[in-house]
């Protein structure tokens, strides 16, 4: 009976602006260790999370962004906000990719979650240019151990920041297109999009 | 061994502490005292053992944060009030009749009340929080409603 006494309104105004801000308050006190938001893109939203260092991941809806944050925050840290100031820089630059403004991911990235040989695959990757493709025997050679194509294929089929490390440009040797943690689609629609000829879009290069 | 990420947190008990902030610490600082006992949380979180009681703990850090604040709050009027040889005035803006009326009980009481009503805690949690039994918790919070039930009318009229 007294429970139903006592209550205090709620003011979900001010707890939208007050979560709002928390993020970037948490930021600039050092403890954000990942900061994420989401982008639209034509492959559905995209989950883009940083680290201090750069960005540590990009999610696809498909994978469930709740699971791609639960998974950061088991393997490295649960300090995780949305903080769309850090991710500003990262969020322009993949719209501009989307809207084919832009041919070269110009944003800190952090390879944490990947170690070894795929993390000098990844490395490696990020030099592929955009509108080419590469065999994941090239690949391999690339990374400096030509034998071992399918251990690129783990690499990209486990890289945790896809678009901006560009593992959908790494193709089956006889052109067939292999896999992609987005889907097919998606890795058939990024490779659409950088063949088009930059003189219809206004690409700048 | 898995903690959910803390915007998760903040997602399911932001109103809570929210109402919990506004009890204790009237309308006029609890933004403040929300943002502060969630910045404090997040510091705190990677080392909270797994499968703790999340409001609770939460609870517990506003409690903290709201007295942080009252000392604060009391040594600037202290130093304001010598400063000026007169007593602060109150704060200007009126506070809803429900924080009003909390304003006007027992700092224990207006705990009680906040960590049992509106937060949902047991009287054991209460009473960890703000110190003694569990029985004189039950109390504390039973006359802090006796109370509210004789202010809320007359501050409605």
């Amino acid at each position: 009976m007294t429970d139903l006494f006592f209550t205090m309104p709620d003011n979900p105004a001010v707890l939208e602006r007050l979560t709002a801000g928390l993020g970037d308050r948490a930021a600039a006190a050092g403890l954000l260790d990942i900061a994420y938001r989401t982008v639209d893109s034509p492959i559905g939203s995209l989950l883009v999370a940083a680290t201090q260092a750069g960005v540590v991941a990009v999610g696809f809806e498909s994978e469930g962004h709740d699971q791609v944050l639960q998974r950061l925050a088991d393997r490295l840290s649960p300090r995780i906000l949305q903080a769309p100031s850090r991710l500003e820089e990262a969020a322009r630059q993949l719209e501009a990719y989307f809207e084919h403004r832009l041919s070269h991911f110009d944003v800190p990235v952090d390879l944490v979650l990947s170690s070894g040989f795929r993390r000098e695959v990844l490395s490696r990757l990020r030099e592929v240019a955009f509108g080419s493709t590469v065999s994941y025997a090239e690949l391999a050679a690339l990374s400096g151990n030509p034998k071992a194509s399918r251990a690129v294929g783990s690499a990209c089929a486990t890289n945790p920041i896809p678009i901006i490390v560009p593992c959908h440009r790494v193709v089956r040797s006889d052109g067939s297109l292999g896999g992609y943690l987005g889907g097919l689609d998606a890795k058939r629609y990024l490779l659409g999009l950088e063949a088009q000829p930059a003189a219809l879009t206004g690409l700048a290069t | 061994m898995t903690k959910p990420p803390f915007e998760l947190v903040v997602a399911h008990h932001g109103a809570t502490v929210l109402r919990v902030c506004t009890a204790i610490v009237g309308s006029n600082d609890a933004e403040d005292a929300w943002s502060e006992t969630f910045l404090a949380a997040l510091r705190a979180y990677p080392t909270l053992a797994d499968g703790a009681n999340l409001e609770a703990w939460l609870v517990r850090i506003a409690h903290n944060q709201a007295v942080d604040l009252i000392r604060r709050q009391s040594r600037q009027r202290a130093v304001s009030e010598v400063l000026a040889n007169q007593p602060a005035s109150d704060p200007p803006t009126p506070p809803s009749s429900a924080a009003a009326a909390l304003a006007r009980l027992s700092p224990r009481q207006r705990q009680a009340v906040a960590y049992h009503h509106l937060a949902d805690l047991p009287y054991a949690e209460v009473a960890q929080i703000i110190g003694g039994t569990p029985a004189a918790a039950r109390r504390a919070a039973a006359d802090g409603i006796a109370r509210l039930r004789r202010l809320i009318p007359e501050e409605e009229s």
